[in-house]
Parts: structure tokens; sequence; C-alpha cells
């Protein structure tokens, strides 16, 4: 589990160094190498762009999160993968994924094309040279996404982008209304309160929650001195793992399978904990008494990119699927079905309800700057801090292991 | 015999092979340097222990349970049942093997949820579901592995001659010293054979717990958080080899008592 750790040191600075290093990197002939040596700037393995597109394929594998691609079989009325078979005669071949590391974990067995992927798989996949750079100017609908989200640090290098902007939001505090008195307002209800529903707690089963408890001690604890959620030294991950090895004793469950917790709330097993919108949807339409919000701490959240494996065997319809799901029709679907803001805000024309994007703030670029997404934690602080060592990914797996027991 | 020396100790070797290896925690790439890190981690880690002993443990409380239920449902088959009522009741122990391993688990999780079966069943007794967590694993995988127990005590069961029960009976010993002097001691080697089963099964058994477990994992949560989610694929062959050597320990200890040769 230890790391390589000069590799790592190595791609970590040059991650750090990314905002201002514009030139001066040797592409990397290594097609293994992850780190540049000399740490000129984040540069991952030389890996062609695509020109032009060619004839489709007559189908394309598609790797993404729950919700991201229906085709009508979870509910009827819910379906955008069809019209774009229709479209492009690509026959869409679609995996749903529950965490960022089972998705850089699948991309890696390049059986898949695209991949939809959050703030924290993106650098990896990059640096992994698991996925090849984007040509936006084979995307039409590329000039309808927000500004905001292109060139951002975790969906580019060196200003070239490699995917496409999908959506943005947060994840939200989830209960049960019958059961759940008084109404919570902060994600107290799943640390400090949650004996309150001893057993009855729910939480997302993957390392990256870590980042929940970071950032509702950031709040609580303003000793410990978190500035970002994601960039923890020794003793500000240990504070968060006791947090979180307190919340276990409430937690009747985690989940990462999203129909479990849909299922876990619908039959009272589980009360309260955090959840996607899409989630909180399914239960709802269940008939489930749930209510999903924002709590008054903020939230952590995601900032999705549709990505090209460097491996696609259908490249042609990978790019096709690319422009389909980002152009206003598709995004207006996914964006009300899956409850995120839109990355292409001519989405917001198309929703069945107009005030749509102003609830989900898809064109206020201050609000997104607000949400803490998901990024890869890394020894370099991400919050700018240089005295310190900050704990990295393998770190976080190992306390995640450590606090579930 | 070659074939099955490349494709099944192949395997292993490789998996070992590859838990000398280590990862980069960034990328998630394999990186081939040698070492025992994992290894280290794997002992000085005391989450890792603790997790290996509850494995053992739960594995152990499975077997015995299914030991103490599968007895008397054997010895009625075998023993008691007439040769029509013995056919009928093989094919309903062998029933349940023909449905999918996750639709039995998730049974048990709808009938353990707290509005689920047992929960409404129990509550006029003062009593509920136990919820998730090892209880339930325990009971789900001892229903799951249950016909792997019965049917190697029937089969040792079938070959006890009626004459001995006869003899003992004539001898002067009560049904109950029959059972214990005569019919347990001779068909100890069909419990060591099942155990093997329900055993080795339980050591590698992940999906279950993820069903029913609650927050508990077992050793095999462990692999395929690592290899599945963490994507540390050496780390999760480091942790693979510890119920290999818990098994290869266990038959060795079976071996001594010689029921291996009665299989």
């Amino acid at each position: 589990m230890r790391k390589a750790s000069r590799g790592l040191t190595a791609v970590a600075s040059a991650v750090l160094l990314l905002g201002v290093a514009a030139c001066g990197t040797d592409s990397g002939s290594d097609g293994k190498s992850s780190g540049a040596p000399g740490g000129q700037g984040f540069t991952p393995p030389d890996i062609p762009m695509q020109k032009s597109i060619g004839p489709m394929e007559g189908q394309v594998n598609i790797l993404a999160w729950p919700g991201y691609a229906e085709d009508g079989s979870n509910d009827a009325t819910v379906d955008w993968v069809t019209p774009f078979e229709t479209a492009t005669g690509c026959q869409a071949n679609v995996k749903y994924f529950a965490t960022s590391d089972e998705a850089v974990q699948l991309m890696k067995s390049g059986e898949y094309d695209v991949v939809s992927a959050s703030g924290d798989a993106t650098l990896r996949l990059i640096a992994g040279g698991d996925v090849a750079p984007v040509n936006t100017d084979l995307l039409k609908n590329y000039g309808g996404i927000e500004s905001f989200l292109k060139n951002q640090p975790f969906n580019s290098v060196d200003g070239q982008m490699y995917g496409v902007p999908h959506g943005w939001g947060a994840n939200l505090l989830m209960y049960n209304t019958e059961k759940v008195n008084p109404a919570p307002t902060s994600w107290a209800a799943v640390f400090d309160d949650a004996s309150q529903y001893a057993g009855k707690v729910t939480a997302y089963d993957s390392p990256i929650y870590i980042a929940d408890a970071a950032l509702y001690l950031m709040n609580t604890q303003p000793d410990l001195g978190i500035k970002d959620p994601y960039a923890l030294d020794k003793d500000q991950l240990a504070a968060a793992v006791d947090l979180l090895k307190k919340q276990k004793d409430n937690i009747s469950e985690y989940w990462s399978d999203y129909l479990k917790e849909v299922q876990a709330f619908e039959n009272g097993d589980s009360l309260v904990g955090t959840t996607w919108q899409v989630i909180a949807s399914l239960a709802e339409s269940d008939g489930a008494p749930v209510k999903a919000f924002l709590p008054s701490e903020g939230s952590t959240g995601w900032s999705d990119t549709w990505m090209i494996s460097s491996k696609a065997k259908n490249p042609n319809c990978g790019y096709a699927w690319m422009d389909y799901i980002t152009s206003p029709q598709a995004q207006a679907a996914v964006a009300e079905y899956f409850g995120e803001a839109p990355a292409n805000t001519g989405a917001c024309e198309l929703t069945t309800d107009p005030t749509f994007c102003d609830t989900y703030h898809a064109k206020d670029a201050a609000f997104a700057k607000q949400i803490h997404y998901w990024t890869t934690p890394i020894e370099q602080c991400l919050d700018g801090r240089t005295d310190v060592k900050c704990t990295d990914y393998g770190d976080w797996t190992t306390a995640w292991t450590e606090i579930k027991g | 015999m070659l074939w099955l020396g490349v494709a099944y100790l192949g395997a292993l070797a490789a998996l070992l092979v590859t838990s000398l290896w280590t990862q980069n925690d960034f990328t998630g790439n394999i990186e081939r340097s040698w070492n025992l890190d994992n290894f280290r981690d794997l002992f000085t880690i005391g989450v890792y222990r603790t997790i290996t002993l509850r494995t053992i443990g739960i594995a152990a409380l499975v077997t015995v349970v299914d030991a103490v239920l599968a007895f008397p449902i054997a010895l009625f088959m075998a023993k008691v049942a007439s040769p029509r009522w013995q056919r009928l009741l093989v094919i309903a122990v062998l029933m349940p093997l023909w449905a999918s391993y996750l639709v039995k688990a998730y049974a048990w999780r709808g009938m353990l949820s707290s509005d689920g079966l047992l929960q409404s069943v129990l509550s006029p007794f003062g009593l509920g579901t136990p919820g998730y967590g090892l209880p339930a694993t325990t009971m789900t995988l001892a229903y799951l592995w249950l016909p792997y127990m019965i049917l190697p005590i029937y089969a040792g069961l079938e070959r006890l001659p009626d004459s001995l029960f006869e003899a003992s009976a004539d001898l002067g010993a009560g049904s109950w010293t029959t059972l214990r002097r005569v019919v347990l001691p001779m068909v100890f080697p069909a419990f060591v054979a099942g155990s093997i089963f329900t055993f080795s099964l339980t050591m590698g058994d992940y999906i279950a717990v993820k069903i029913v477990g609650g927050t508990s994992q077992l050793l095999g949560n462990v692999v395929y958080d690592n290899q599945g989610a963490a994507n540390n694929l050496p780390f999760a062959a480091a942790v693979a080899t510890v119920p290999i050597v818990v098994m290869l320990a266990y038959l060795a200890a079976v071996r001594r008592t010689g029921a291996l040769e009665q299989l």
C-alpha cells in the first residue's frame, strides 16, 4: 500500500504547478511514466489526439455514474440513450459504476470508450495514460458549455482539454420526513447528533467521504485549521478519522450501490445520511417519505467530465456520444433527472421546470466555487500550505479501512 | 494434470508475485519493483489482524452452526426416511443450490430489514430483527452453505451399516449413547469434509457481508475494496494470501485426523 514516493512526489508537485507551468514540458516518451522529472509541469503520457471523425463503429461502451445514461429501463419516461442510438447508429452499452475508484479501475481495463469522471478520478486517469486529450473542435456543442468549467485544473493540462464538462452539483443530506424530527439543517445530523438515530444513519462507502467529515470539522472546530477538506495534514486526518469512527457506531450500513441506498430508505433501515439528488428522486418516486437538501455548512460535490479512453475501440462513436450528451436537449434531460447543474446552459431553455437552472445555480460561477469538488488528495497540500506534508489518497484509503474496522 | 497445474497453480503463483509489487497511489498503475511492503503493512496495521481474526471466527461459527443444523437432517434422511422420501429430501436439500446466490442473499436482506419478516414474526415475543451486521452475516452464510454440510454427512451416514445400530442396542446402549459412542465417531470424517466447504467458502465470501453485513467487513471485502475500488492489486494479492495460508493450515490439521482419506 506504500506509494512509490518518488514518482508520486514528482506528479504531485507537478499537479500543484499546473496553473503556472504553461511551457517547457517535454512530452513523456515513456508510456508508463506518470511524472515529469524536474517538476516543470504535469506531463501526462504522450497520447495522440483524434484529428477527425471517421465512420461510426456501430457501438460505444459507456462507463457512467448512475443516472447519466438512462435508456428507459429504470423509468420508461426517462430515456435519452435511444434517441442517440437512432441518430448515430451507435449501439450504446452502458455500465454504471459506484465510486470514482471503481471508474479508474474499470478504465484501466481498456474495455470502455468513454467515461463520466469526477474530479477525484480525472487527474489519475490523465496521469495514468488511460484517457486521451479531447479535440474540442470536433464537438459541435462545446461552445455552449459554461466557460467557468473549461480549462480547469481537474479537466485539462497546459490548456489542453482532456474531456468535456458534463455537469456539477453538491452531495446532499437526505432524511426520512416521518421519523426524523425536528428536520435537520446541518451535517451535525450525521456526526455529532447521529446518536439520536443510532443504527439508522448511512454514509458513502469510499475514502473520499473523509472529506465530508473534514468539511464538518472545518466549520465546527476551527482550531484544527482545515482550509480545504482535501488538504489534510496528519493531525487533521486523524481528527476526521476520529469523527468517522464515532459516526460508525451509529451507522446501519455504508452505501456505494445507489439502489441499495434507495431500498434502505424505502424500508426504513436508513433514516438519515448523505445522498445524491438522483437517489432522493428515485426514493420519492417510489413513495418513500424522504427529503434531500444542502446543509448550512455547504457540501462536498462533484464536477464531472466526459473523457475518452486512450485505448478506445470505438472512438468515433465515443466522440458522437460526448457531443450528444453535452447537447442542450440531452443536458436538460440528464440534469433534471440526476439533479445537477448542466454544463451546457443551453439546456436551461429546455428543462420542464423553467426555474431549474436558477435552483441549481447553473450559470452562477461564484456559487460553483463554494462547493468543495471531489479531487484527489496529494502530498502537496492543495490549500497552498508548504510547511507540512498532506496525506495522499493512499493514506485516505488505509484510513477508510481502519474506520470501517 | 498439466493443464490443472498451469491454469490453477499458475494463477496462484501470479497472485503471489503480484503481492510483491507496489502501486503508484496517484495513477493507480502497478510498479514492478520487488519488496515486502504489502506484507509489512498487512502485519503491522492492526485493523488487518482484527479483520483476519473476525473472518476466521465467522468461518468457524458458520461451520459449527451448519454442523449442528445438518446432523439431525442428515440422520433423518439416511436412517429414518423411506427410500422414496430419501430421494425427495435429497432433491429438497439440493434445491436451494439451483437458485442464484444473490437472490438468496437479497432474500435475507429483505427478511432482516426493519420492516421485514423476522421483525414482524418476532415482535410479539418482544424480540426484533438483529439488523444488518455480523449476526445477520452468520445466519445468511450458514443458510447458503448448509447443503454443502448436509450432503457429506448424509453420505457418511448412508455408508454406516444398520447392523451397527442393532448391535449397539443389543449390547444395551440407549439411542443417545449409540449416537454419541458409535455414530458420531464414525461420521466424524464426513463432518470434517463438510467443514472444509463451509469454512473455505466463508473465508472467501464478501458478497453476503456487503448485502447484510451492515458496516462490518471481512477479508474478502478488503480484497474487493483494494482490487475493485482502491485499485491496489498488489495489496489485494497480499491480503488474498491470508485465506490461502489459513486454509492450508486447516487442511494440514484435517489431514492429521485422517479424514481426507475417507472422502
